[in-house]
């Protein structure tokens, strides 16, 4: 008899609107469709809901589960309790019935028997035979198996009383261009539900009911979210390689702009390849250093511009990254996380470029660095990132992971204000240069330490010759230690003016806090909820987000305050709590590390053990 | 220190252009490198090249990697924006740099260690692309700044200063060009300023990547007996069959027509490159030919110089990806953002 993995000390409950389940399949075998739709269906009966994938590095054949956990108080972070799984890999059995929380359900297909030394006498085992029912209803090889996934669906929609309605809509969406595709998906939905009517007491005691909840929300994931503010934010110009988490980012980039890209020509025939002009260039390049060279090129020449890559892309980007840095030309670097060191788990998240891109390239660097912690904040962040990049005229980075990257998430409905203006950053045009004695390219720096540049093409007094060897204030030559200091120093300044710049951390306090917490990115749903079952536990916990680096004085404030703070992050060596250590100056054992990074996202459950244990040997 | 600059010195006598200029207005600061060295002979030609052409300085944009060559974008046209690079990158960062805005000429410099080494991978992906600009490969077969190492282009048996033979197979960036899909190819030498001129200015008017792989000797480190490319050696095997002289199309009326078996060809902005002498059978147009013509002349010892290869009819990167005339960098932000009408309408499919 298999036995639970699940932490017996910790009550596991299901409810209406609240509880886990998990989908255990093979890859490659069509089971994404059939997840998100139910995980789509429940988002538009109203329901605050998330869908995690957690997918192996291959085409075909390996296993690749989904979570969904539905939350109406809006705590979405990953479950690790599952009321329900939905085993459809015999490959994986035995460590999916462990997974099952005591009291929940496991759904398999009856097809071929179970053995009978993998039950468990706290689980309900429901059987439904999906794989002889699509034998017996559908001829073709490929329905046989795609439509398996479709009629598991089916039985849940029963199982959990999801709104058939509301399936029958999102399935005319899907498949309106192919009819028959359609009807055998309907076929398959109906296969599944009416066995599962027939056969199960429907609904379970935990199930879906409808909401209002995600009414002024949208589902997207963080990779379309930034690509819509590159081109919100106006950026022409993109160099990229193709790297697994961030590839979706430029993709999407790239279907944004043949939409909303496309310049007709003026008395043109509508339609005719020669009617429109495209009004971007995205370039594949040979690899990730060509990739911000190219990046490079276009800021320097006045383009917004930008790239997408993952940790291996960064490693490769560092050489050219201090040349943007030293130059002082902007760039926008999109880092979708993955696991690393080297190749790592490239389908696994992680929070581990932080000091590689905080400090990237040789010599004395630093650079911006911006933390969203869902889609919302990519869309917002990436339009903010342009505006910083050319405002202190340096490559700033935006830092995902393949959580927020390649997950849907519900969060609010993205806004756009008309009136934006884009901050271009000091920049002379010919009446300006014309009102100048002389210019130099780093001379009359601002009160962010910025000097106003040129782009190539501007009046020839404009004119300077960029180079990422030694430079005096002037833009020339220089092997003089006073001169080269103080580029540097003024580099150095500029970096830090850009803490007031960037977006300020979110602070949650409460009442009497002894303890705080401090974490970043896609953390965020965990740790909230983390502090929220921690207070319910009479520890009250005060909360702090950063969202981006130079950090602000209160990031500092913060950790003196609290007399037991611990800093939440996805990687082993504790790179935020280090950071804020290296540059605020406060002790880096002021700060109690609490390190998740085996890939998956983080659980608020992994989060309150941690500084349970630690707030007891404390005592 | 300040780089050492040249004294502007007016001289009324000097010619002026059609802007009016002179050959001073195209020059840069003072040349750091080696009395004699190759390069500022070519610098020198590059100088003479835009004056000749009354290209305006601020239209010309300059780039280089990172060695004795990449230095040069300094010594001229000073009123022109330079971008003096990492080893081996300059190529992307022209790709960059000419995607944001195409309306400028840009020219790039660089060397064989920087483009046959380092850069290579870059540069047989420059060729690919067909980016517009004129890349001058100043080429002599060593690391001079490091002090004399062997490039990648040092032919097997060529001796170091030392006297040390080089073993290993050289790359020749025309043979890579060919095979990569280059669409203007040339080869020269630094000290024949008559044939490099006209070279250059083909490859400014060429529609896409033009080639000039320049052997340019280097005098300290590579210009000894036993050297391939020093300056004897050029002198004695350079094989010059290939003749021809650029026509802007502004001056085709009143230049005399070439012999009949001349061929042209017409470039894409109405210039034409006109063949003076070829040998026989040779086209420039037919990869093939060009290909056994060099290895021929490379297997018994000589160095075959001339505009070797020219398609006119390529694609180059802005053409492949149907951007707009005016530079993607001047396109007002209106045209770029569609608003917040449009975010709720993309929003209908996140539902």
């Amino acid at each position: 008899m298999t036995t639970t993995n699940v932490d017996e000390t910790r009550a596991v409950h299901a409810a209406v609107n609240d509880f886990a389940m998990k989908l255990a399949n093979v890859n490659g075998t069509g089971s994404a469709s059939a997840n998100s739709l139910l995980m789509q269906a429940i988002f538009r009966m109203g329901v605050p809901v998330s869908g995690k994938n957690l997918f192996p590095s291959n085409i075909q054949g390996l296993p690749t589960w989904y979570e969904i956990r539905v939350n109406k108080s809006g705590y979405t972070a990953r479950a690790l309790d599952y009321n329900l799984m939905v085993a459809m890999n015999s490959q994986t059995y035995a460590e999916d019935i462990a997974d099952v929380a005591p009291g929940g359900y496991l759904l398999y297909d009856s097809s071929w028997p179970l053995d009978p030394d993998m039950l468990r006498d706290d689980v309900t085992f429901l059987g439904v035979p999906l794989a002889k029912m699509c034998l017996d209803n559908f001829t073709s090889p490929r329905e046989r198996v795609l439509m398996k996934n479709i009629a598991y669906a089916g039985v849940l929609v029963a199982l959990l009383d999801i709104d058939l309605e509301v399936i029958a809509t999102l399935l005319d969406e899907s498949y309106s261009r192919n009819e028959k595709l359609l009807a055998s998906n309907q076929k398959a939905l109906r296969l599944g539900y009416d066995y599962a009517q027939e056969h199960f007491t429907c609904p379970l005691e935990f199930h879906v009911s409808p909401m209002d909840e995600t009414t002024h929300s949208i589902l997207i994931d963080g990779n379309t979210a930034s690509a819509l503010g590159c081109l919100y934010a106006g950026a022409t110009v993109t160099g990229w390689y193709p790297i697994t988490p961030a590839t979706a980012l430029m993709d999407n980039f790239a279907a944004f702009c043949a939409k909303f890209r496309r310049e007709p020509v003026d008395g043109a025939v509508p339609g005719a390849p020669d009617s429109y002009r495209n009004n971007y260039l995205i370039l594949q390049a040979e690899d990730e250093i060509a990739a911000i060279g190219m990046v490079l090129g276009a800021g320097w020449s006045g383009a917004r511009t930008f790239t997408s890559t993952s940790g291996p892309g960064i490693s490769l980007m560092s050489e050219l990254l201090g040349l943007a840095y030293y130059t002082e030309i902007p760039a926008v670097i999109f880092d979708v996380q993955r696991t690393g060191p080297s190749t790592g788990m490239p389908t696994r998240t992680q929070q581990s470029d932080i000091l590689l891109c905080a400090y990237a390239s040789h010599g004395d660097t630093k650079h911006i660095l911006l933390f969203p912690a869902n889609p919302g904040e990519c869309f917002d962040f990436a339009v903010k990132s342009f505006d910083v990049a050319e405002r202190f005229q340096t490559p700033v980075f935006v830092l995902l992971d393949l959580d927020i990257g390649m997950n849907d998430w519900v969060v609010p409905e993205l806004t756009w204000d008309d009136d934006f203006v884009p901050d271009r950053g000091p920049v002379l045009d010919d009446q300006d240069l014309a009102e100048m004695a002389e210019f130099f390219r780093y001379a009359n720096a601002d009160e962010n330490f910025v000097a106003a540049r040129t782009v190539p093409g501007s009046d020839e007094k404009g004119a300077y010759f960029i180079r990422g060897s030694g430079h005096n204030k002037f833009g020339t030559y220089t092997e003089i230690p006073a001169e080269y200091q103080e580029v540097v120093d003024r580099l150095k300044n500029k970096h830090a003016s850009a803490a007031s710049y960037v977006p300020a951390p979110v602070v949650i306090r409460r009442e009497g806090a002894t303890v705080g917490l401090i974490t970043l990115g896609s953390c965020d749903l965990a740790v909230r909820e983390a502090a929220d079952l921690l207070s319910d536990q009479g520890v009250a916990a005060d909360f702090m987000r950063v969202r981006a680096f130079p950090f602000v004085e209160e990031v500092r404030r913060f950790v003196e305050e609290h007399e037991h703070c611990f800093v939440i992050e996805q990687n082993r060596d504790g790179q935020l709590r280090s950071l804020i250590s290296i540059e605020t100056g406060v002790a880096i054992e002021k700060m109690h590390p609490v390190l998740y990074y085996g890939g998956f996202p983080l659980s608020a459950h992994q989060v309150v053990t941690s500084v349970t244990e630690t707030l007891e040997k404390s005592r | 220190m300040k780089s050492p600059t040249k004294p502007i010195i007016p001289l009324a006598v000097l010619p002026k252009n059609e802007l009016g200029l002179t050959v001073r207005d195209y020059e840069g600061a003072m040349s750091t490198l080696c009395a004699g060295c190759g390069h500022d002979s070519v610098t020198a030609a590059i100088t003479q090249m835009f004056f000749e052409i009354s290209m305006p300085p601020r239209d010309i944009v300059k780039l280089s990697g990172i060695g004795c060559s990449s230095k040069t974008p300094t010594y001229f046209v000073r009123g022109a924006h330079g971008f003096n690079s990492a080893h081996g990158r300059m190529a992307p960062i022209a790709t960059g740099a000419n995607a944001a805005n195409r309306e400028l000429t840009m020219i790039g410099i660089s060397g064989d260690g920087d483009s046959l080494s380092i850069g290579m991978g870059h540069l047989a992906h420059l060729m690919r692309r067909n980016v517009n600009m004129l890349y001058v490969l100043e080429n002599n077969g060593v690391y001079g700044l490091t002090k004399g190492q062997f490039s990648a282009s040092a032919d097997i048996g060529s001796r170091s200063k030392r006297g040390v033979a080089n073993v290993v197979a050289p790359i020749d960036p025309i043979l890579l060009g060919l095979s990569m899909g280059a669409t203007f190819l040339a080869r020269s030498f630094s000290g024949d300023k008559a044939q490099l001129i006209p070279l250059l200015k083909a490859g400014v008017a060429h529609r896409g990547l033009a080639i000039i792989d320049v052997i340019s000797p280097c005098v300290t480190f590579n210009d000894h007996e036993g050297s391939t490319k020093s300056y004897r050696f050029m002198r004695e095997h350079e094989i010059k069959e290939i003749e021809t002289d650029f026509v802007p199309w502004e001056q085709e009326i009143a230049m005399p027509r070439s012999k009949d078996d001349a061929k042209e060809i017409t470039m894409h902005d109405g210039s034409t490159v006109r063949f003076r002498s070829v040998p026989e059978g040779y086209d420039p147009r037919d990869r093939q030919k060009v290909e056994d013509y060099i290895r021929e002349h490379r297997e018994r010892g000589e160095v075959a110089t001339g505009l070797l290869y020219l398609n006119e009819d390529s694609i180059e990167v802005h053409e492949l990806n149907n951007t707009p005339d005016v530079a993607l960098a001047k396109v007002p932000f209106e045209k770029l953002c569609p608003g917040s009408a449009v975010l709720a309408k993309i929003q209908e499919s996140f539902r």
